[in-house]
């Protein structure tokens, strides 16, 4: 990684590789997504030189809001040394040169895949989530017709017939990710696929959240402080997943953890899917179970010494 | 085209043509945020800056960034009449955005009002479809003076708990209007309030509540 602030190559790419009559038109969309919270507005998407799936939708939504004293983190599954995430976050280093980081709290827009960060997001803060499917009725219903008709009329029955056929073949609701959100108490929502552990703080969020879907050219918008609710059954009531352990190298409760494979001996453990805030709470002195072993040594980068690869910044 | 402009423009500017954003990309970019904020916490005032814009009367420089963040060729603009009269407001606009000028207000995206207390009602604008409430028109209020005091209160997206909200000069009705616009919802127009150097926003899933003192 080298310096943050690269000038400008003149001449080559627009200030965040979008040009201006296309923001305009993403920034529209915007402002209409938050004027409707959870309504899914299209948007011409762009071709962008990553492909479909890659985050293309975040990537342009991101580009529209982005200013030159931003400073920018992302992640991909919590991690901001993914593969997705050292893609874009380079993306945006090369074609803006705006500062970006790891740290949750310095970041003023964070573009997400797939998780929100454990740490609580300000007022002053934006999260970009990069989404595949945005319709949440459309594995019930393809018709794109049909499925806008059911918004016009908040007609979801369906989805919670769906919700229902789960508990009647599993004995509760077995949707994990993508779980299905009321929006104040107006529009059904995806809210990308983001385990449902990070339900609750979509809700109230003091940070403003932006959606994006490039192949599917959609944006939606979830403004500040809004109500939203996981859809669920009085007799069933939405619960988040539950870990019986600690995070195995920080040792934080009532944080998503990742499955990680130590060896070919059945050797595991389990931890923050959440990087930074791990490597955090670990830079404080929290130490969890497992951060002694030695496989896990390796994992954790920054606390040995080897792997200078350390994410100072 | 320009010839007819300076021959009709009766304006009291026989002047050139006023620049647009000094940094067109950087200028729009930090236009955009303040009015994103703006339109996600209804009803707080976020100041506009306008990068050095020296628009012709009746435009105040706040409109004029507003109109050159968000205008371009894809967006119908409805002016009203103190607006429309003026050649030199049409000519700055059409020249820095390319968005069509359009008589009636149905076929706006934008509105544009110069005197918000002789503006007769929302519902002319496009108010959407249940189908595509996105595709309702924007309207911007011009010379307002805000303040987050006063008898009206708001709440709802964007808004923790209730924020105090007053501005003018607007119509007797216009509360009643906006009442019933948002009552609407998903349709509904959205409103923009643009004062000497700050702005607030009112999108239609705001509730409203107005207590007399």
């Amino acid at each position: 990684m080298t310096a943050q602030q690269k000038p400008l190559d003149e001449g080559e790419y627009n200030f965040a590789y979008l040009d201006e009559q296309t923001k305009r038109m993403i920034r529209r969309a915007i402002l209409k997504g938050i004027a409707v919270p959870g309504y899914q507005v299209p948007f011409a998407s762009r071709e962008m030189p990553m492909p479909y799936g890659w985050g293309t939708g975040g990537v342009q939504v991101t580009a529209s809001i982005l200013g030159a004293d931003d400073c920018l983190k992302v992640i991909d599954q919590g991690s901001d040394d993914t593969t997705n995430a050292v893609a874009i976050r380079g993306f945006f280093e090369k074609t803006a040169g705006v500062e970006t980081t790891f740290e949750t709290s310095k970041a003023s827009i964070i573009q997400t895949r797939h998780r929100i960060p454990e740490k609580d997001l300000r007022e002053d803060q934006i999260i970009v989530f990069q989404v595949p499917i945005p319709e949440p009725l459309r594995f019930l219903e393809p018709r794109e017709t049909e499925t806008r008709k059911m918004h016009a009329l908040e007609e979801y029955g369906l989805m919670h017939v769906k919700l229902y056929e789960d508990i009647a073949k599993n004995g509760h609701i077995a949707t994990t990710y993508a779980y299905p959100v009321l929006v104040n108490n107006r529009y059904v929502m995806d809210p990308s696929p983001t385990p449902k552990f990070d339900n609750p703080k979509i809700d109230k969020m003091a940070a403003l959240q932006l959606y994006g879907a490039g192949r599917e050219k959609r944006i939606y918008a979830i403004p500040p402080y809004t109500e939203v609710k996981s859809l669920d059954f009085e007799d069933y009531p939405f619960e988040v997943q539950k870990f019986d352990k600690p995070c195995g190298l920080c040792g934080a409760e009532n944080v998503y953890l990742d499955e990680v494979i130590l060896d070919d001996k059945g050797g595991r453990m389990f931890v923050c899917s959440d990087s930074d805030y791990c490597e955090e709470r670990r830079e404080a002195g929290h130490l969890g179970p497992m951060a002694a072993d030695p496989n896990a040594m390796t994992l954790a980068g920054g606390t040995s010494d080897q792997h200078s690869e350390e994410p100072a910044r | 085209m320009t010839a007819l402009n300076q021959t009709s423009g009766q304006n009291q500017t026989s002047a050139p043509l006023a620049a647009g954003f000094a940094d067109p990309v950087q200028d729009a970019q930090r236009g955009f945020r303040t009015i994103m904020n703006a339109m996600a916490r209804p009803g707080s005032l976020q100041a506009l800056a306008t990068g050095g814009l020296k628009p012709p009367a009746p435009l105040t420089p706040v409109v004029a960034a507003i109109a050159l963040t968000l205008f371009d060729y894809d967006t119908p603009v409805w002016l009203d009449v103190p607006f429309a009269r003026s050649e030199a407001v049409k000519t700055f606009l059409r020249f820095h955005t390319g968005a069509p000028i359009v008589s009636e207000p149905v076929e706006a995206g934008f509105a544009l009002i110069a005197d918000p207390a002789h503006l007769s009602s929302l519902g002319k604008f496009h108010q959407g479809t249940l189908e595509y409430p996105d595709r309702s028109a924007t309207v911007i209020l011009t010379g307002q003076t805000l303040s987050n005091e006063g008898p009206v209160h708001l709440s709802g997206p964007g808004i923790e708990t209730e924020t105090a909200f007053s501005t003018g000069p607007v119509s007797l009705a216009f509360w009643d209007q906006v009442k019933a616009n948002n009552a609407q919802f998903p349709r509904g127009v959205d409103l923009i309030f643009a004062g000497s150097a700050e702005i607030a926003a009112l999108p239609r899933s705001t509730m409203i509540t107005v207590r007399e003192a």
